[in-house]
């Protein structure tokens, strides 16, 4: 009987194993959003610099976007963010931050010290439209086509390798698109 | 050099590490010497060869051969010559190459260390690591040679360094954390080798416990170099991330940890044995879940390296292989023990089994925080993120629980303690521990980060627990000291008929303790202000005052840099001047921040300048960080520790004759006779 408690760990590890393995396909760099080809989720937030302006998915209408998930808690957030002032300031791309399960003030003290890349931030302290977006955890960015429509997901930080790869191509395809 | 050289040399390396993989083992199983007598020669030829394979490399970094794509990758022809040197290692595959050039340094040692051990299981020893070594090697050149050559377009010059990496911590941060990975690769192997050969027994514990130790001592160093690297480069003053990378280093450390303990019990008392060798199977998995955690991109991490599938296949296989073959001989070779209790619940043995209990549980806590993106997709909760309030809400219970029960465990002696003495023997610890947790955690309060007006209201209840449980178990160490070291002959003889592998224990706890005081202080009364300033501005962090004095600028050897000035005061006395800079590194177009710190052994000062916000003003961080260098100073004395128990006069092993009568003995009085019924 003892003995057959000793094959526990293998029989552990064989589980780990396959649980590890299925992990291995599915780079989170690409995750595929459910969300792609479909409209953005409905939300009404707040933006976080006017508690009092209700924001809704008409940000989105007329120009092809960054969505940007980020929070203070983020150190990976931090990686990014002058990268995405890079994209911001000297690309011209439209980058609207969406600043999730975060403090109001710390977000705001954030974007003061570190700069703000963001033509509008929503406020999500809930998580509710990260939630429905289907966020892995930050930072996450999205493309979004000038009818609000997600085209894109990418997972982890931006820079300008992510960019040229991956991001830009899909900016530059969307933005060429019906103009 | 021709780079292909060093592929050819990697491939000369792989084949001897075949043979010592197959002949030694073959020859000590059939009992022939001549065949045995093979496991140091090939361990000797295999290093030799993979040396030059990592001198060529580094050949080819130091002349700029840049028709090597990963000199090219990784290297510059503007970088310092140290730079280059240790951009060696600042990619996947370099570091691969160091990974396996450790790997058969730590063979050739035990090869070499071992000459007093029966040659049965030297053999069988360094067979399993020539095992290790064909899976490495195999990874190397299958996946990630590091002398492809980028003909026939040769760059013209290299794409640089990350410059986050260029950096007196690149320099040394890997080479100790690999040490301390591929260290626990010789504990891994002695276990297997005992599981073969059948012989668990006090005997293998004291072998493998040198190796065990000295293998987590780098590994010690390498975590806290990187913390500290960390600290001053990234530039934002944390010195622990709960990063993927950070955790998977942290795993095999925990898990080393309670091996070192375990493995202290199995030796002293011939018990735990299961356990032991289960443990070392553990750490080394875990070093190498590590590795595939870092190098195969199933997570997302701050400095995880770029992310290859067919990488991360491989490597899973490695890992796999070796766990299920060695977790199946151990199913049908571990020693089933039948339970005589042979230990009161009081015994020290008691407490180095909660010991491992608790390690395991924070080991656990770890691993599931850092796979929690995997176990979140598996089950499809996408919506869930998970980060440092998670680690800091349950690890530190577990660290205060380590610190308290290691001061009394401590006192603790092996079969069974009485009570009444271990009560007695509690009283200084416990007296004094309440007054200074008291004192520190109120006077902190009060002076440096008051949150209210009322003298209670900035008593921190987690701050407190945390500087008694290191209070504790330093009084406590310092007061077993103190009663061992009692002699006819005066202290200071008694002090020196103390053994070396008790002041390197005494050391390591000593360590903990200043590890949990620094944490908890830091985290708890650290001050941070984030400003904007400007030349002639003044700003206020604690009780000092820092002024934006002046800024200039200054030419890197491949960046330039904007440098400012600033001067702190405390009362009006000058503390310091601090230069932190923004680099501009030319080729990457990357900008990095430099912080200027003010260190001290009670406090930094650190001072961080972000972006500019207008023409003449900078976003910038304030800190005052009190104790933070405990942090590395405690992981520095516990390393230390490491080393100084491995010095220890009863690791010289004297001949085969002593050892073999010596685990006669401790098999007799220990578990009850020889461990394992063959085959059973």
């Amino acid at each position: 009987m003892k003995r057959a408690l000793l094959f526990l760990p293998v029989v552990i590890a064989v589980a780990f194993g396959i649980f590890l393995y299925t992990g291995l396909g599915k780079d989170p760099q690409e995750l595929d959003s459910a969300l792609i080809g479909k409209p953005v989720p409905a939300f009404e937030l707040a933006n976080l610099k006017h508690p009092d302006r209700t924001l809704t998915p008409e940000v989105f209408q007329g120009q092809v976007s960054l969505l940007n998930v980020w929070g203070t808690w983020c150190p990976a957030c931090r990686d990014e963010h002058d990268d995405l002032i890079w994209l911001a300031e000297e690309k011209g791309i439209p980058v609207i931050g969406l600043n999730y399960k975060d403090n109001r003030d710390q977000a705001l003290r954030w974007l003061q010290d570190l700069g703000d890349p963001y033509q509008i931030t929503l406020f999500d302290p809930q998580g509710k439209l990260g939630f429905d977006l289907g966020v892995y955890g930050a930072p996450e960015t999205y493309v979004i086509d000038k009818q609000g429509i997600v085209r894109y997901r990418h997972v982890g930080v931006v820079n300008p390798e992510v960019w040229e790869e991956k991001l830009g191509p899909v900016v530059r395809r969307y933005q060429q698109e019906g103009s | 050099m021709f780079p292909e050289l060093g592929q050819v040399t990697l491939i000369i390396a792989l084949l001897m590490s075949v043979l010592l993989a197959v002949v030694p083992l073959y020859g000590s199983l059939t009992a022939r010497d001549s065949l045995q007598a093979f496991a140091r020669p090939l361990s000797a030829g295999q290093f030799v060869f993979i040396a030059i394979a990592f001198g060529i490399l580094t050949n080819a970094f130091m002349v700029d051969d840049f028709s090597v794509a990963y000199v090219a990758n990784h290297s510059n022809s503007l970088m310092p010559w140290y730079y280059k040197f240790s951009a060696v290692w600042g990619g996947h595959e370099g570091s691969l190459l160091l990974w396996i050039l450790m790997l058969s340094g730590w063979t050739l040692a035990v090869a070499t260390f071992s000459r007093r051990l029966p040659s049965v299981m030297v053999s069988q020893v360094l067979s399993v690591m020539g095992m290790v070594a064909v899976g490495f090697l195999l990874f190397i050149l299958m996946t990630s040679n590091p002398f492809d050559r980028t003909l026939p377009n040769v760059p013209a010059d290299g794409a640089d360094l990350n410059p986050l990496l260029q950096d007196f911590g690149l320099i040394v941060h890997p080479p100790m954390l690999y040490m301390g990975y591929v260290g626990f690769s010789v504990a891994f192997a002695f276990a297997i080798a005992a599981l073969i050969n059948g012989r668990l027994d006090a005997a293998w514990a004291r072998w493998s416990r040198p190796w065990t130790t000295v293998a987590w001592g780098f590994l010690t160093l390498g975590i806290a170099l990187g913390s500290w690297w960390a600290y001053y480069e990234l530039g934002w003053g944390g010195w622990w991330f709960w990063d993927p990378v950070e955790n998977a280093s942290l795993l095999p450390w925990i898990s080393g940890t309670a091996l070192m303990h375990s493995l202290a019990v199995t030796e002293k008392r011939g018990v735990f044995k299961s356990w032991t060798v289960l443990l070392a199977i553990l750490t080394f998995a875990l070093s190498l879940l590590g590795a595939f955690l870092v190098r195969s991109g199933v997570i997302t991490s701050v400095h995880s390296f770029a992310s290859d599938p067919t990488r991360g296949a491989f490597l899973l296989m490695l890992l796999a292989i070796s766990v299920i073959a060695s977790l199946t001989l151990y199913a049908f070779r571990a020693p089933v023990v039948h339970t005589r209790a042979k230990f009161g619940p009081l015994s020290r043995e008691v407490f180095l089994l909660m010991n491992n209990v608790l390690l395991m549980a924070a080991m656990l806590l770890v691993l599931v925080g850092t796979i929690f993106p995997l176990i979140a997709d598996y089950f499809e909760l996408g919506n869930i993120s998970i980060g440092e309030p998670f680690f800091n809400l349950t690890f530190s219970p577990i660290a205060v629980l380590v610190g308290l029960l290691l001061g009394v465990g401590i006192f603790s002696r092996w079969k069974k303690t009485d009570e009444g003495y271990l009560l007695r023997k509690m009283i200084v610890p416990t007296v004094a521990s309440l007054v200074i947790a008291f004192a520190v955690v109120l006077i902190l309060g009060n002076t440096m980060a008051p949150r209210g007006t009322g003298f209670w209201s900035n008593f921190s209840l987690w701050a407190f627990f945390g500087v008694l449980s290191a209070s504790w178990c330093a009084v406590a160490t310092l007061q077993d000291v103190w009663n061992k070291s009692g002699s006819r002959h005066g202290r200071l003889h008694g002090l020196r008929r103390q053994s070396r592998s008790f002041y390197g224990m005494v050391l390591g706890h000593l360590g903990l303790a200043m590890v949990i005081a620094g944490a908890t202080v830091v985290n708890n009364y650290g001050i941070e202000r984030n400003v904007r300033m400007g030349p002639g501005d003044t700003a206020t962090a604690g009780a000092y005052q820092f002024r934006f004095a002046s800024v200039g600028e200054r030419e890197g050897a491949n960046f330039t840099a904007v440098v400012g000035t600033f001067e702190i005061t405390r009362d009006g006395k000058p503390v310091a001047t601090l230069y932190p800079e923004r680099r501009r590194y030319v080729v990457q177009r990357n900008v990095m921040t430099e912080a200027g710190i003010d260190a001290g052994f009670l406090r930094d000062i650190f001072v961080a300048m972000a972006e500019p916000v207008s023409s003449d003003a900078w976003a910038v961080r304030l800190q005052y960080k009190p104790l933070v260098r405990w942090t590395w100073l405690g992981a520095l004395l516990m390393a230390l520790g490491g080393f100084l128990a491995i010095a220890d006069r009863r690791y010289r092993i004297k001949d085969e004759a002593t050892e073999l009568r010596k685990a006669a003995v401790s098999g007799s009085t220990g578990a009850g006779g020889r461990p394992v019924e063959a085959g059973a």
